[in-house]
């Protein structure tokens, strides 16, 4: 079993949801990365989506742009990225490491080369935001040969036939996409996404993770009522942004310790 | 008979283009598909495209012998496409008109473009004032700057114009902005590309809505020299003016089909936009797979042009199909050759030239130099230099 599905597991037995936090790599600076990661993970994440910097981020919002912006001037890459990665397996070899970014990066050393490279850091999940499964049936190949599992989005716009195709090719969870936008914006819909995710589940038992557009407890609390994850990513952004060097670990602490509780609370 | 037939039904030409986008975009480009294949062989469509084409546009343009040019530089006669003399003042405005055709079947009361030089952009508002559609125009707030007439002339429209402050501020970050806003306003908007770039079936689209060029390019030449050009020259940003005048050559023989990206300061210095001329590697931005200017990490890195409308690191992916097989050849021209083509326009033909076409200009004159008289060069004069009077001024040290 992967370190995803093991997660669920786990998760399901304790009757719990899964709370995932996403930080962009290298943001606000590549040193504060890894402690960033720790730090996570002490406060009550059970995943870690981390962010591939990237020039040209069309699905996210301001505030992700910005951190990729922030990244990218101290010159993180995939290859600085899959540095922190092994960095934090060092320490820690159980929570699961899901790398979000787009294709080019993955381009750029070709799929084999990238599936090599993300299994020697121990990566457990992919996801890229702008290879939809029609045009990346090698790449998906590669990654499970590797037992890496390739995360595909769903979002409200999706047929319900695509869905099929998406959860098809699909391993370790599936990733609904709560809101028709970029990443941060704030109409997140509940009785809808509530509604879509029972679909979905008709046609896979994979796990169903929500994110776009969770920003505080209240949504954490809703989402995690009906979801096997809540991903939460612009807020924690937020955070890392009007942090200094000498608070930023406290305040994601404190953040991540009011999501949680809210997460747990969900299914009590 | 047309003997070319791509790209195929997934929008790839080889390995090229294709549909890369996240999926909240899947639906509405599934949508548009459709609609183009219902409507692009429907005459009636295709009367309405033709009508306004010919009497709001004033198509078609005409074909123009430069031959004081052509005396000049000594060698092969140059002719000109005239789409300078187009309404709005570039070849943009042939495929938005199409494309907000679709948008008005498609009951979109919305649409929203990118542009780089303000040329689709004024091309947009333009149609969209005409049609009764809301605007919105993305534009990165360094071309705000250098392309200042064509602001003003899309204000005056009615359309917004939202400046881009993300990445390098030019054209490649007004598109990744117009993405953002379709994938939040699917529901109602249309989102009229302005080149033959974007995922399928917009490079494919594009195209066919700006093949009237080289459609009308074929007639004209027939009846005013009885034969067909040894060469077409057209510059390349996105592309589309050059598959516009290609396209309809592509099966014709002994046509070499040449297109111009921009060398900015010199291709030995990094700073330029030649993806093609400098054999870049390959990659997927906006929607289709292509050859990328972009470092070893995959980060897409800052390009460099005089022209606002060739300020861009990919290219269609039908270039670069056209490329790998052999069938047109790519080049690119300066700043300086720009600028010296576009001043050489000006006064031997009394026609100012768009400093995007001058890159054109610049590399017909070197080629008819090697040629003989009777040899023909025609070259796609794709807009008008109105725009550019600014830039001009400030490098030639003008005052105005
Ligand atoms: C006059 C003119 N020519 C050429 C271009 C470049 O675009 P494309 O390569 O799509 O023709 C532009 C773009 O703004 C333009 O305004």
């Amino acid at each position: 079993m992967s370190r995803i599905q093991t997660t669920f597991a786990t998760l399901k037995q304790e009757g719990k949801t899964a709370l995932v936090p996403y930080i962009t790599a290298g943001d606000p600076h590549p040193n504060h990365t890894v402690n960033l990661m720790h730090t996570l993970v002490k406060f009550g994440a059970d995943m870690i989506e981390l962010g591939v910097p990237f020039s040209d981020p069309m699905a996210d919002g301001p505030v992700i742009q910005r951190a990729s912006e922030r990244a990218l001037k101290h010159k993180v890459g995939l290859t600085a990225v899959l540095q922190m990665v092994k960095d934090f397996r060092a320490v820690d070899q159980k929570t699961p490491i899901i790398l979000m970014g787009y294709a080019n990066p993955i381009e750029a050393i070709g799929a084999k080369a990238f599936a090599d490279r993300a299994k020697a850091a121990d990566v457990d999940g992919v996801i890229t935001v702008d290879y939809p499964p029609e045009e990346c049936a090698d790449y998906v190949q590669e990654l499970r040969s590797r037992d890496i599992d390739p995360i595909f989005l769903l979002s409200p716009t999706t047929e319900p036939s695509r869905v099929d195709l998406i959860v098809k090719q699909a391993s370790g969870f599936v990733y609904y996409v709560s809101l028709k936008g970029v990443t941060g914006a704030a109409n997140l819909d509940i009785n809808e996404v509530s509604g879509r995710v029972a679909d979905i589940r008709k046609k896979t038992n994979l796990p169903v993770g929500v994110g776009f557009g969770i920003r505080d407890a209240v949504t954490a609390k809703a989402t995690a009522a009906i979801a096997d994850a809540v991903v939460v990513g612009s807020r924690i952004v937020t955070t890392i942004e009007s942090s200094t060097d000498e608070n930023l670990l406290s305040n994601v602490a404190a953040l991540m310790t009011e999501l949680k509780t809210a997460v747990d609370a969900a299914k009590q | 008979m047309q003997l070319y037939d791509m790209p195929d039904v997934r929008g790839h030409f080889g390995q090229f283009g294709g549909t890369f986008v996240a999926e909240t975009l899947v639906e509405a480009l599934d949508e548009l598909r459709l609609m183009y294949e219902k409507y692009r062989h429907d005459p009636v469509f295709l009367a309405e495209y033709a009508y306004d084409l010919k009497h709001f546009v004033g198509r078609p343009s005409p074909i123009y012998h430069a031959k004081r040019l052509s005396d000049k530089v000594g060698g092969a006669q140059i002719y000109l496409k005239r789409e300078d003399l187009n309404h709005t003042g570039a070849h943009k405005i042939n495929n938005t008109i199409g494309q907000a055709l679709l948008a008005k079947r498609m009951g979109k009361p919305r649409v929203i473009a990118e542009t780089g030089a303000g040329q689709h952009g004024v091309a947009t508002a333009t149609i969209a004032a005409r049609m009764g559609l809301e605007c919105v125009v993305y534009m990165g707030s360094e071309d705000i700057k250098r392309q200042a007439p064509n602001v003003f002339r899309m204000k005056l429209l009615g359309a917004t114009v939202v400046p881009v402050e993300s990445g390098s501020k030019t054209l490649k970050d007004a598109l990744n902005e117009a993405m953002r806003d379709w994938v939040t306003n699917v529901h109602n908007t249309f989102y009229i590309i302005g080149t033959v770039a974007g995922p399928h079936p917009y490079p494919m689209m594009v195209r066919d809505f700006q093949a009237i060029i080289g459609i009308e390019a074929k007639q004209q030449m027939q009846e005013m020299v009885g034969r067909q050009p040894d060469a077409v020259i057209a510059c390349v940003g996105g592309g589309s003016n050059a598959m516009g005048i290609f396209y309809p050559y592509i099966d014709v023989p002994n046509v070499r089909l040449i297109g111009v990206e921009a060398a900015g300061h010199g291709l030995e210095t990094g700073m330029h936009a030649a993806p093609l001329t400098t054999n870049s590697p390959v990659g997927v931005l906006h929607g289709n797979r292509t050859y990328l200017m972009q470092d070893n990490d995959g980060n897409i890195i800052e390009t460099h042009s005089v022209s606002a409308g060739l300020d861009y690191p990919g290219v269609g992916p039908e270039h670069a199909w056209l490329k790998d097989i052999k069938r047109a050849e790519y080049v690119a021209i300066t700043d300086d050759d720009a600028m010296a083509a576009f001043h050489n326009l000006c006064r031997t033909e009394g026609i100012i030239p768009a400093l995007e076409s001058s890159h054109a200009l610049a590399y017909a004159e070197k080629m008819a130099k090697t040629m003989r008289k009777d040899e023909i060069i025609l070259v796609n004069l794709s807009g008008r230099g109105d725009k550019d009077i600014n830039t001009v001024a400030k490098l030639a040290n003008i005052t105005l």
